[in-house]
């Protein structure tokens, strides 16, 4: 059966089902990690010491760059395929899920650090929104990995039969790419700095 | 069968392609079907199996108020050591079903029926959309739901047993109780609420895309409009649970402490948790989901009821534009009320007045909501069918779980009833007598639809009569009993207290009352089976309606419509002066 406007815009909304689909996601997403944001104040401000400088601000730092770099190469995938220059458009995904990966190496390393020094979840408020926060963003991360996966391999197949709609799957997952980079944007210098 | 009435130059390519190519299995048709109707159905039908779980649950609870530490009868035996001894139900026990009932019946049990249900099944048909906009996803929604509720049902057997902390789950009770049953408590919200907002995603796309030519906002039934409201409630409102439950779930199983605040001493020995938590922080989260969900519960059935009344008086709903106007005002100011829950924390004056404001803000589009209903209702020749006769009900039912709801949301008066049975008798005249009403409502009206087939009148009568008495004297002892001050989540039904002595008798009623309503219960049972093979057959509009899921054939094919559906008038056009029969429906040219 064909749903109507899966992949051209329905004129008076001015939108495609999986483009209003996409951002409805992600208003519920802001309201997710707005709770959690909302938590890490309330806490932050009720308590009566806080530790600084327990994570390393370079690692951060660092990984802050990836993101944003992955960012770009995202927008760039896209652009390449409204530009019909397949090639490009697959090194620049490429390039995306592979700045997404050494970030989650990134992450698996600072992770380590701090358990084998025993200083797990439980082991103070901080950390225990540390791990939480981060955790949740980590598997936001790998979600769009495995997406990214998907539209590099077999996905890829659509791009053959049906340009536009594999052009609105890269450009909504992009849209995704971006809100998870923006979430890390807020948590690099509330845990790093603050 | 009636010819289209629409001009067969617009005829559905899909529909006829539809019938030659796609056989699908039977896998493939019955249970993993991404047919909005088949989901819907499978969505209803899951949804009133734990709706009657959780009413057993409730039974055995009325049983222990009405004779506490009496044995229970027929079913003692088999709970078993760790629940009933003897046959006789221990005070956790007590707590798991309480707890489990309240968690059943909103999350599995009405808010999958109200919404997944009528909401998958009816709303595609009345925008005359010939599926959901993402009908996989509507799929996947309806598994993660069906896995939420395994999850809660299999929570029941390690022998310490489920959830104990009530419905709302308060930190930190809920955290220190060493049982496993609040994990697979919040293991299985989580999914839960997964599938909420996979579902909400879905219905507001499908709103927004697939609505049919001619059909403007202003033209929509009601009945969308609720649903829409509903979707943005679920949508917005679930993140923060969902936060929360991750949080609570860090506090079981990692270590951590957001909700458990320092130098908690418990059994005389100190909790080795590092502390700093804020136990306030989980009743914020839970309530700012929480006090919108029971809009979730509440606007849905308003939607069906509305579309009952209009069809059964044979008039236009009286105010469609205040009903819809309310009905958005009140999706918002449902996200800025949550506190009327917690003015017994001492969270100070301010933040008191101003919940108490918005909530007394709030109840004017329910006013003007129940109000417009009732004037529909005004000179006009009522068809007394059974479904009709649910919606009637749920008026009066509901109004009186409104009204009762004031003294609630005034901290003066909320101090005194708080915790008491007033609280479960107030809003269980909204959600039983009300919302149940206005879905077996529902099911009645759209029955014919969904199969072809009407449900027996008789039998119908009779499950209403029954259940409208039994029901009311169930919920209305209650009032009496928490104005004494008897307290809720007792598990001797408050018999230990001196202050309730005069009102103890009032168990005994309601459980009598209950047992009632449940055999009243099956009149139902057996008209929706009997009805599925012996019901009277029946045309694409048995009812005389107007909106689009009529023009559909009864039961509809994958793909809905035969013809691509044009609207024509708004939705409720009911005894158009000059018109040849007191119906015009939506699908019909003016001039036919
Ligand atoms: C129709 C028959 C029903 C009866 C007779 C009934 C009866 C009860 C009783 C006796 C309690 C426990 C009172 C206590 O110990 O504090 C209770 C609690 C509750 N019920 Fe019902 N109930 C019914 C239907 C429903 C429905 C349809 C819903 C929701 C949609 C619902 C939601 C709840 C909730 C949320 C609680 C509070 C649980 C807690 O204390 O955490 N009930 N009900
Ligand atoms: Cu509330």
């Amino acid at each position: 059966m064909n749903i109507p406007y899966t992949v051209e815009e329905r004129p008076d909304s001015g939108l495609a089902n999986g483009k209003l689909g996409i951002w409805l996601f992600l208003a519920s997403e802001v309201m997710l990690f707005g709770a959690l944001f909302s938590t890490y104040i309330i806490l932050r401000t009720g308590a009566t010491e806080w530790p600084h400088g327990e994570l390393s601000v370079p690692l951060g730092a660092l990984n802050t760059v990836l993101l944003i770099s992955s960012s770009v190469t995202m927008v760039m995938a896209w652009a390449m395929l409204k530009l019909h220059n397949w090639g490009r458009h697959r090194l620049y995904l490429l390039a995306t899920f592979a700045l997404a990966g050494i970030f989650l190496v990134n992450k698996y390393f600072e992770y380590s650090d701090h358990l084998a020094r025993g200083e797990g979840p439980s082991h103070s408020t901080f950390l225990a929104i540390y791990f939480t926060l981060t955790g949740l963003h980590g598997l936001h991360i790998v979600g769009g990995m495995v997406v990214m996966a998907y539209l590099l391999g077999p996905g890829a197949k659509l791009w053959k039969q049906n340009p536009d709609q594999f052009t609105n799957r890269i450009e909504y997952t992009g849209l995704y790419w971006h809100f998870v980079d923006l979430v890390w944007i807020f948590l690099f210098p509330v845990l790093y700095l603050l | 069968m009636e010819q289209p009435t629409t001009p067969p130059s617009v005829v559905y390519e899909h529909a006829h392609h539809i019938d030659a190519h796609e056989e699908l299995g039977w896998w493939r048709k019955y249970v993993f079907s991404t047919d909005h109707k088949v989901i819907g159905i499978q969505y209803a039908i899951t949804g009133l199996l734990f709706l009657l779980f959780g009413f057993g649950l409730m039974m055995l609870m009325r049983w222990q108020l009405a004779y506490p530490g009496k044995p229970i009868p027929l079913i003692g035996p088999w709970l078993g050591q760790s629940r009933a001894p003897m046959g006789i139900m221990l005070p956790e026990f007590y707590n798991q079903l309480g707890a489990m009932h309240g968690t059943i019946m909103v999350f599995l049990g009405v808010v999958p029926l109200a919404v997944g249900g009528f909401g998958n099944f009816v709303m595609p048909l009345q925008i005359g959309a010939p599926d959901m906009a993402f009908p996989k996803i509507n799929m996947m929604s309806y598994w993660v739901y069906y896995i939420g509720g395994v999850i809660m049902l299999a929570s029941f057997f390690p022998t310490t047993g489920a959830a104990q902390s009530g419905w709302t789950s308060y930190t930190p009770l809920s955290v220190i109780t060493a049982t496993s049953g609040q994990t697979f408590w919040l293991v299985g919200m989580i999914f839960l609420i997964t599938s909420s907002l996979l579902g909400s995603i879905n219905f507001i796309t499908t709103i927004v895309q697939l609505r049919a030519k001619g059909l403007s906002y202003m033209r929509l039934p009601f009945f969308v409009w609720a649903q829409f409201v509903t979707s943005f409630l679920l949508l917005l409102a679930f993140p923060p649970l969902e936060a929360a439950g991750i949080l609570q779930l860090m506090d079981k199983v990692a270590g951590t402490s957001f909700f458990l605040p320092s130098g908690l001493v418990i059994s005389g020995k100190p909790l080795a948790v590092a502390g700093q938590g804020n136990p306030l922080l989980w009743q914020h989260l839970f309530w700012f989901l929480a006090h919108p969900e029971v809009y979730v519960l509440i606007l849905p059935a308003m939607g069906i009821v509305s579309e009952i009344i209009a069809n059964n008086t044979r008039k236009p709903l009286w105010g469609y534009k205040a009903l819809v106007y309310s009905v958005v005002f009140l999706g918002f100011m449902s996200f800025i009320v949550w506190a009327h829950h917690m003015f017994m924390t001492g969270m100070g004056t301010t933040m008191s007045a101003f919940f108490q404001t918005t909530t007394m803000i709030i109840s004017i589009p329910s006013v003007v909501i129940l109000t417009a209903l009732l004037l529909s209702l005004w000179g006009a020749s009522i068809r007394f069918t059974t479904p009709m006769l649910f919606a009637l009900a749920f008026l009066p039912m509901f109004g009186i779980g409104g009204l009762t709801g004031l003294p609630l949301g005034l901290a003066p008066s909320d101090i005194h009833l708080h915790d008491t049975y007033y609280v479960i008798g107030h809003f269980h005249y909204v959600v039983a007598p009300g919302t149940i009403f206005a879905l077996f409502a529902g099911i009645y009206h759209w029955f014919p639809k969904a199969t072809g087939r009407k449900m027996n009148e008789l039998l119908g009568k009779l499950h209403f009569w029954g259940s409208l008495v039994c029901i009311n004297l169930v919920f209305m002892p209650m009032f009496i009993q928490g104005l004494a001050g008897m307290n809720r989540r007792m598990y001797d039904g408050g018999a230990q207290y001196a202050h309730n002595q005069g009102v103890l008798h009032w168990n005994v009623v309601q459980g009598y009352a209950a047992w009632g309503l449940g055999l009243f219960q099956i009149f139902f049972i057996i008209n929706f089976f009997m009805s599925l093979k012996w019901g009277k057959a029946v045309d694409k509009n048995p009812w005389e309606a107007t909106t689009l899921e009529w023009l559909a054939p009864s039961p509809p094919g994958h793909g809905n419509f035969l013809t691509e559906p044009i609207v024509y008038r708004a939705p409720y056009e009911y005894s158009v002066p000059g018109a040849a029969k007191d119906f015009s429906p939506q699908f019909e040219p003016e001039k036919a």
